[in-house]
């Protein structure tokens, strides 16, 4: 068993206290940033469209993770900063300021679409969002000016001082910094007053106004912080594709988002780290199965969806905690071993009763 | 054509759409009001048994009615398993959770149906196919009057059970509180699954009935997302509003190609839904209240 | 000057008065108790002076400033604090989470400063954790402190949440049903906490409480309500002597 011995207020606010936390850590990162070295070509592209896969993750995991509000249509927050880095580097703006920009004018567009949305909350506030998405995958298909419609557009070279991150093992590590910020910025967030607020929100609204909290204002808020996280990543997945669609937004993306914080589980930054990782990671590795497995099954049409499918329902049943529960009872397993049990984690019976009336 | 018979086939053909958009509503209400879970994988058991319509009529050469008869049958069985097979395990858990489980179901669905059928569409031929009867000037085609006829029988027989039987009381009861009901006497579980069997005979009839005017095709589970406009303009749990609803977007979305610019027929019915929910949270029957504190 | 003062408040739902005509002042330092059988409007008038709902009618007075025109969200900068019938604690979260939601209404550094963790934040987040590690301690919680609230016994969760309305520091604190599903031990302990809360804390208190064991023996007045009004004010004792007070109880 480990027992913290704090000596004062400021030793229980340090992140790393413990030398295996510490090493694990310097070790992870030592791989991240030698990964490019040694790594074939193909996966460093991999990693790197995992690193943007997380950071849309923890843009919705802000959201739905933490103030409880469900967004099924993200994917219009990640076309927004997509198309919105585009306009800006074509209109001579340095990289960084671009996609700077771009992260601000997706957060503003959040806020914009949050204070109408928050008057809505639960499944209401779902299918408010994935028809958001809809029609934003839509106008953005018709908005020939702008986006360039449905041929698609250009993304330009980005320059970062005066060399071109286009490049796989520049792009890896603009993408990994990027990443590195903005989980620190969470993390940073996340245990202070303002996520606490947003944690409040989301489990007792009741209580969260008679505390002072403003309930209306923190929702749009994190409408804002989590559409700016997520537009900062599709700023980036432009920078991935190259040739950007309308069809890169599709609703298959808002569902690929949303899969990756539950089954990363719900409330926690490394969830939706986890959870991206599995999920990014996921049809590369049905693509490598399939060439083991008899040709039949290969050419499957729909394979990869049906995975998908088994791996959420999984987790909804089996792990409703996510891969971050399931991280949490094994460090329970080592740390109070051999005294772990199984029963710790056991849920009670539960009956529903109508949630109409929020 | 004059004006007025134009306006006239415009009204005539969004009511054969909305009936079907009316009938995916009812089944996604029967879901709702009996466990308050929004069934997302309703479009794929829409989609699945319109493909296993196609095959029992095109592969196993069954006539139309008998293919739509192993349909429905087989989507009502399929519901019935996915519910006590699947959504049974997490009874009573957040609905959120339920949900989630019900989108898991869907892509399950979807790919299935991908790696059984492939992505080619496939026509489902119907005794009404290509056929139309002139009423004073409006041209219907055939296959609409049977849409519209199915849709009001379905919503008769529902609005009927649901109202005076005891198996309806019992839905309303275990809907509102699970606990409570089953303390009652009614075996909650297996009424739920009841009621998902019937919600899925309900989308195999839109899927069957669909399928002539579409294609039969993976995309087909599309049109669920038309069934949520109508179900929220219908009021959300209502079943005279799910129909009301589902009428109501085929017409907005029939009129809004004709007199909207190139784009807005196909996002009219997700703009209604976004409209009347920001403008109307409560419901637009104002059914929902605050939560007691 | 009374603490806090309502004139002439009533609500009403359509046809429904749930509260009529209440005016009552409850002066700096009382502990006040407000019994009435179920549906008389006890907890409305708790719902009234936090702005849950706004009366149809009359005022509401804390210190002396006019309650019903701040926003609900306000409310506890002027020094209110609540608990809820049937707890509302923040479930996922641990004991000392919630207590530190009790302490959002302080300064905590600027916004902007949370992404960076500034030293400002790192500040005012040590004396968050120092206030609430005081109440932790007059409440005896420390046992509990990194548990989740969600699975913790029903009584510790009353504690819990009395706790978290002390970390707001307010000057009133208004408690609904505090004992209710409490066990003679734990309803020992609370009415000890109430006089020290009062004698140490200078916080003046009304509950709601249908125990008149600690009705009678914490509170120094009593006022007893009945579909909406008020029956009689007064001690403990005078007010269950009260022949409207019985009738409403047992019927008449």
């Amino acid at each position: 068993m480990r027992f913290s011995y704090d000596t004062s207020y400021a030793d229980a606010q340090r992140l790393l206290r413990h030398w295996p936390g510490r090493i694990a850590y310097a070790v992870l990162a030592a791989v991240l940033l030698a990964g490019p070295l040694v790594l074939p070509k193909f996966f460093i592209g991999e990693a790197a469209a995992t690193f943007i896969a997380c950071i849309m993750a923890l843009g919705l995991m802000v959201l739905t993770g933490f103030t409880g509000q469900v967004s099924l249509g993200h994917a219009a927050f990640v076309a927004i900063g997509a198309y919105a880095e585009i306009g800006l580097l074509d209109a001579g703006l340095p990289f960084p300021l671009a996609l700077s920009l771009a992260g601000a004018i997706a957060g503003a567009a959040g806020l914009l679409i949050g204070l109408p949305a928050i008057r809505v909350s639960g499944l209401y506030l779902a299918m408010v969002t994935l028809a958001f998405a809809l029609v934003v995958e839509q106008a953005v298909g018709r908005w020939k000016s702008v986006t360039g419609g449905y041929d698609g557009a250009q993304v330009p070279d980005a320059l970062l001082f005066g060399a071109n991150i286009g490049g796989l093992v520049p792009f890896y590590y603009v993408c990994l910094a990027v990443l590195v910020l903005v989980l620190l910025a969470l993390i940073n967030l996340t245990r202070g007053y303002v996520g606490r607020a947003f944690v409040g929100i989301r489990d007792s609204e009741a209580a969260a106004h008679a505390l002072g909290i403003w309930v209306s204002g923190y929702k749009v808020l994190a409408f804002g912080i989590s559409a700016a996280i997520t537009g900062l990543g599709g700023a980036l997945l432009a920078h991935q594709v190259q040739y950007v669609t309308p069809d890169v937004f599709s609703l298959n993306l808002s569902m690929q988002l949303v899969l990756m914080v539950v089954v990363g589980g719900l409330g926690s930054l490394r969830g939706a780290v986890l959870g991206a990782v599995l999920i990014g990671l996921l049809p590369t590795a049905i693509s490598r199965l399939k060439a083991a497995l008899p040709s039949v099954a290969a050419a499957q049409f729909g394979l990869d969806t049906f995975i998908f499918g088994l791996v959420l329902a999984g987790f909804v049943l089996f792990e409703p905690s996510g891969l971050n529960g399931r991280w949490i009872k094994l460090r329970t397993f080592f740390e109070a071993f051999p005294l772990y049990r199984r029963r710790t984690f056991v849920r009670g019976k539960a009956y529903a009763s109508s949630e109409r009336h929020r | 054509m004059t004006l007025d018979a134009a306006v006239l086939q415009l009204a005539v053909n969004g009511a054969a759409v909305g009936a079907i958009y009316a009938l995916v509503a009812l089944g996604l209400v029967m879901t709702y009001k009996a466990t308050e879970v929004l069934n997302f994988a309703y479009g794929d058991v829409l989609m699945l048994s319109a493909f296993i319509g196609w095959y029992a009529s095109a592969s196993l050469g069954l006539p139309f009615w008998a293919a739509a008869l192993v349909a429905v049958g087989a989507a009502a069985a399929l519901s019935y398993v996915i519910d006590a097979g699947v959504m049974r395990r997490i009874a009573g858990q957040p609905h959120f959770s339920a949900v989630m489980l019900t989108i898991a179901v869907s892509f399950m669905l979807r790919g299935l149906a991908g790696m059984v059928f492939g992505p080619t569409s496939r026509r489902l031929e119907t005794p009404w196919s290509g056929q139309t009867s002139r009423f004073s000037g409006v041209v219907v085609a055939d296959i609409s009057l049977a849409i519209i006829a199915t849709a009001s029988v379905v919503t008769a027989v529902l609005f009927v059970v649901l109202r005076t039987t005891r198996y309806g009381i019992g839905i309303q009861a275990a809907s509102q509180n699970q606990l409570a009901a089953y303390l009652c006497g009614i075996r909650v579980k297996r009424l739920n699954s009841l009621v998902w069997a019937v919600s899925g005979a309900i989308a195999a009839a839109s899927g069957v009935l669909l399928a002539p005017l579409a294609l039969v095709d993976i995309s087909l589970w599309g049109v669920v997302l038309k069934g949520f406009a109508a179900l929220v303009l219908g009021g959300f749990g209502s079943m005279p509003g799910a129909v009301v609803g589902g009428v109501s977007i085929g017409l907005i979305e029939q009129f809004a190609g004709v007199y909207l610019p190139d784009g807005f027929k196909d996002v009219s019915a997700q703009l209604v839904l976004i409209l009347v929910l920001l403008c109307f949270p409560r419901g637009l029957l104002g059914e929902a209240h605050g939560r007691r504190v | 000057m009374s603490l806090l003062q309502l004139d002439g408040v009533s609500l009403r739902f359509g046809g429904l008065t749930a509260v009529r005509e209440v005016s009552v002042a409850v002066p700096q330092g009382e502990i006040f108790a407000i019994i009435g059988p179920n549906g008389a409007g006890k907890t409305s008038l708790f719902n009234i002076i936090t702005r849950v709902f706004a009366p149809s009618a009359g005022r509401v007075l804390v210190a002396g400033q006019d309650i019903t025109v701040v926003p609900r969200h306000h409310v506890v900068r002027h020094g209110i604090a609540r608990t809820f019938q049937n707890i509302e604690l923040f479930d996922a979260a641990t004991v000392l989470q919630n207590l530190l939601l009790g302490r959002h209404r302080f300064p905590h550094g600027g916004f902007a400063a949370q992404f960076a963790w500034a030293p400002a934040v790192r500040r005012a987040e040590i004396a968050s954790r120092a206030a609430v590690e005081r109440i932790i301690d007059r409440l005896e919680l420390s046992a509990y402190r990194n548990a989740p609230v969600g699975g913790l016994p029903y009584g510790v969760r009353k504690v819990v949440e009395l706790g978290r309305a002390l970390a707001t520091e307010p000057r009133l604190l208004l408690l609904d049903e505090p004992a209710s599903g409490l066990n003679p031990e734990e309803t020992r302990d609370l009415a000890f906490w109430l006089e020290d809360i009062r004698a140490e804390l200078g916080i003046t208190v009304v509950m709601v409480e249908h125990d008149m064991s600690l009705v009678s023996a914490v509170a120094d007045r009593v006022m007893c309500m009945s579909m909406g009004e008020v029956l009689a004010i007064g001690s403990p004792a005078d007010v269950q002597a009260d022949p409207a007070v019985i009738a409403a109880y047992l019927g008449t």
